[in-house]
């Protein structure tokens, strides 16, 4: 097995940084900057952006807040955070994989695959069987079909070592164009002319946190963000999956069968991306069409990775996310412009991160290869000096 | 009958190569190009992005000047562009290039996609087609002739490319600096030669091939820009060049093939056999899944792809 040739690239950005400094007062500060500066950095790179194509940054930015927080008498919130479910789940799902430094980016293939199944055999499914084991059915069918999308990219990785950004990216590719032959082949609802599969009735789909339109899909997902986050810290299965993704070669000699943990990892973050579009697709679409692809995965990215491979930092992060992509929706079209500009936002957001990756590790540089006590003397006339 | 028959076919088969030439021309410039920057050390996920920039800019290029060969000069010219940034915080700054090259994907969507509609959104201005070069005598044979050798005068000099590339790898002190950076930079850079340097061009060099094949793409190709025209052609020139192994004749091969399967719904539907466009847009990328299951052992990168060169850090 050729394992360690496989990581074709550099660790994640958190697996990299060391907390050098410890004092509380500090971390909090680097946290802050490093996390929210690129968002206030893109920010205000977007409302250049925004003012060069002769629109008016202020409202524009005025517009989100209102269509993804404020608006409709405080209600508009609710939509944000019904967007926050399956988003979350996803978040959580590449939070596994890349704790584990391998790149799943087959989530949109994988989303669909699970969305496809869920709208076709939801109708007849909530048919025949109570509503309740006709959901749990649909969520586990979603979330098996995200997995076994993974298998081919994890077996090729674990045996061979090919690279798994190829393969994932390939197998989305198919897995999307799967789910449209399904959506228009066999599930299509004969009832219509357009490509579509039939509608769920509102009363099947999942329900809602009492007193809100927020499904409980929501719930779902803070519960799945908390048991990775669980997973991830305090179980022995998370730690051989952070020394494998930290450096394999190490893990080996530590005993870790590689091969396995690879393909498990793999499993669980396919198997949460299909949670992700069960919980989507049974709480608020109950259908789909021929061609939909909300890409949701694209957009998650940036912020798992500002949340440092934190499962529970992402929360904070997909909040903000949610919100500026449901206010996105109103402000784009208030302003004429394509909704695509967030994605601009988005890749402004992950650059700028980058960079102020960078300049945190040049501060951190003078400690990486000198003994403490050298460190500690040549860092005390820059800084304050302590004994 | 008989006739007819025959027809039938040699406009079947004229199709397929023509369209698999088509098709497969973007894809071998910007895998040509790929193939560059991961002999040098730089995987470049940002290709698919900078291929955009290049289609938008090399439209706008070709719209406003009628000239073809403006268009592709500012499609070369929005590639690199896009490079710039991986040179910049990849190559220099030794950042993760996985997520830099995500971030100029979603850039280029983006910001192509939003110029696209405010300035094209309502008129979707076409150009004409591009005037091909008949090579004298050949162009008459049946199948191939009317195919091959009727194309426009960037086909055969994409050709052309393909061997000078193969020379300059096998040939020249570029080509093993080249190689030596993806290689073992340390060596490279112990022999007196910048790796930063070496992968700089390198990079440059890949952001201006997957332009042009991006200008290609909107100016020859489809005559139009839309957003996210080049639909995953980004990521499978990786692929074809991962395949390929660095061997710029190999990488022609498997861009022609991948050609034909992304044109084959055309020459099916000319033919009159009517195909899920879904199925035939999954075959390229069932084909590479297929091709890696078997070939899986295969395939090689270099040892230093996508890690930054420090000097003197272990």
């Amino acid at each position: 097995v050729s394992t360690e040739t496989i990581s074709t690239k550099a660790p994640p950005a958190a697996v990299r940084s060391r907390p050098t400094r410890s004092r509380l007062g500090d971390r909090v500060f680097d946290v802050c900057v490093r996390s929210l500066f690129p968002v206030l950095l893109a920010l205000g790179a977007g409302a250049i952006l925004l003012l060069a194509l002769g629109r008016n940054p202020v409202s524009f930015y005025q517009d989100i807040w209102l269509g993804g927080v404020s608006g409709g008498g405080w209600d508009a919130w609710q939509d944000s955070a019904i967007r926050m479910a399956p988003l979350l789940l996803i978040a959580a799902g590449l939070t596994v994989i890349f704790r584990a430094n391998i790149w799943n980016l087959g989530y949109n293939g994988q989303f669909l695959l699970g969305a496809a199944l869920v709208t076709g055999y939801g109708p007849s499914l909530t048919n025949n069987v109570s509503l309740p084991v006709a959901m749990l059915l649909l969520v586990l069918m979603a979330g098996a079909a995200g997995a076994v999308w993974t298998i081919v990219p994890a077996v090729l990785k674990a045996r061979y070592g090919t690279n798994e950004i190829i393969t994932t990216l390939m197998m989305s590719f198919i897995g999307v164009d799967l789910a449209n032959i399904l959506i228009k082949g066999p599930f299509q609802d004969p009832a219509v002319t357009i490509p579509q599969t039939r509608v769920l009735d509102l009363e099947k789909m999942l329900p809602n946190i009492p007193g809100t339109r927020i499904h409980i899909g929501l719930l779902v997902a803070f519960g799945a963000v908390l048991v990775v986050h669980y997973v991830l810290t305090l179980t022995s299965w998370g730690l051989r999956l952070r020394i494998m993704g930290a450096n394999p070669r190490a893990a080996r000699h530590f005993g870790v069968n590689l091969p396995r943990l690879i393909i498990t990892s793999f499993l669980v973050s396919g198997f949460l991306v299909g949670l992700a579009a069960a919980m989507d697709f049974l709480g608020l679409w109950g259908y789909i069409r021929g061609g939909q692809n909300p890409a949701y995965g694209d957009t998650v990215i940036p912020f798992v990775f500002l949340a440092r491979l934190n499962a529970l930092a992402v929360v904070p992060f997909i909040a903000f996310f949610s919100v500026l992509s449901v206010g996105g929706d109103l402000a784009a079209t208030n302003a004429n412009l394509s909704t695509d500009f967030l994605l601009v936002l988005v890749g402004l957001i992950l650059l700028f991160m980058t960079v102020i990756e960078y300049l945190g590790r040049r501060r951190d540089l003078g400690g990486t290869y000198l003994p403490p006590g050298l460190k500690e003397a040549l860092r005390a006339p820059l800084f304050r000096r302590r004994s | 009958m008989i006739l007819a028959s025959q027809v039938w076919t040699q406009v079947f088969w004229t199709s397929v190569i023509a369209g698999g030439l088509l098709a497969g021309v973007p894809l071998m410039f910007t895998a040509l190009g790929e193939t560059i920057s991961e002999r040098a050390g730089v995987l470049n996920i940002g290709l698919e992005g900078m291929m955009l920039l290049g289609a938008y800019l090399g439209f706008l290029g070709a719209h406003y000047t009628g000239s073809v060969w403006v268009g592709f000069l500012t499609g070369i010219a929005g590639g690199m562009i896009g490079s710039v940034f991986m040179i910049v915080l990849c190559v220099w700054l030794g950042l993760d290039q996985i997520v830099v090259g995500i971030a100029i994907t979603l850039a280029s969507e983006g910001i192509t996609s939003v110029l696209q509609q405010a300035q094209f959104g309502s008129t979707y201005p076409r150009l004409g087609a591009a005037p091909t070069v008949e090579i004298p005598g050949l162009h008459r044979i049946p199948v191939l002739g009317s195919s091959l050798f009727d194309q426009p005068l960037i086909v055969y000099l994409a050709f052309a490319f393909v061997g000078l590339l193969a020379w300059l790898f096998r040939r020249t002190n570029i080509g093993l600096n080249l190689r030596a950076a993806g290689e073992k930079p340390e060596a490279l850079d112990a022999a007196g030669v910048s790796v930063v340097a070496t992968r700089s061009w390198a990079t440059l060099s890949t952001g201006a091939l997957a332009g042009l094949g991006g200008a290609y793409l909107s100016v020859v190709a489809a005559g139009i820009f839309t957003p996210f025209i080049t639909q995953g052609q980004g990521f499978i020139a990786i692929v074809i060049a991962m395949l390929g192994r660095g061997r710029p004749l190999w990488v022609l091969l498997g861009s022609f093939l991948f050609g034909i399967t992304l044109s084959l719904s055309d020459s099916l539907q000319l033919a009159g056999i009517n195909i899920s466009t879904d199925v035939v847009h999954m075959l390229p990328f069932a084909a590479i899944i297929i091709a890696l299951i078997l070939f899986a052992r295969r395939s090689y990168l270099p040892p230093a792809l996508a890690l930054p060169y420090v000097r003197g850090a272990r």
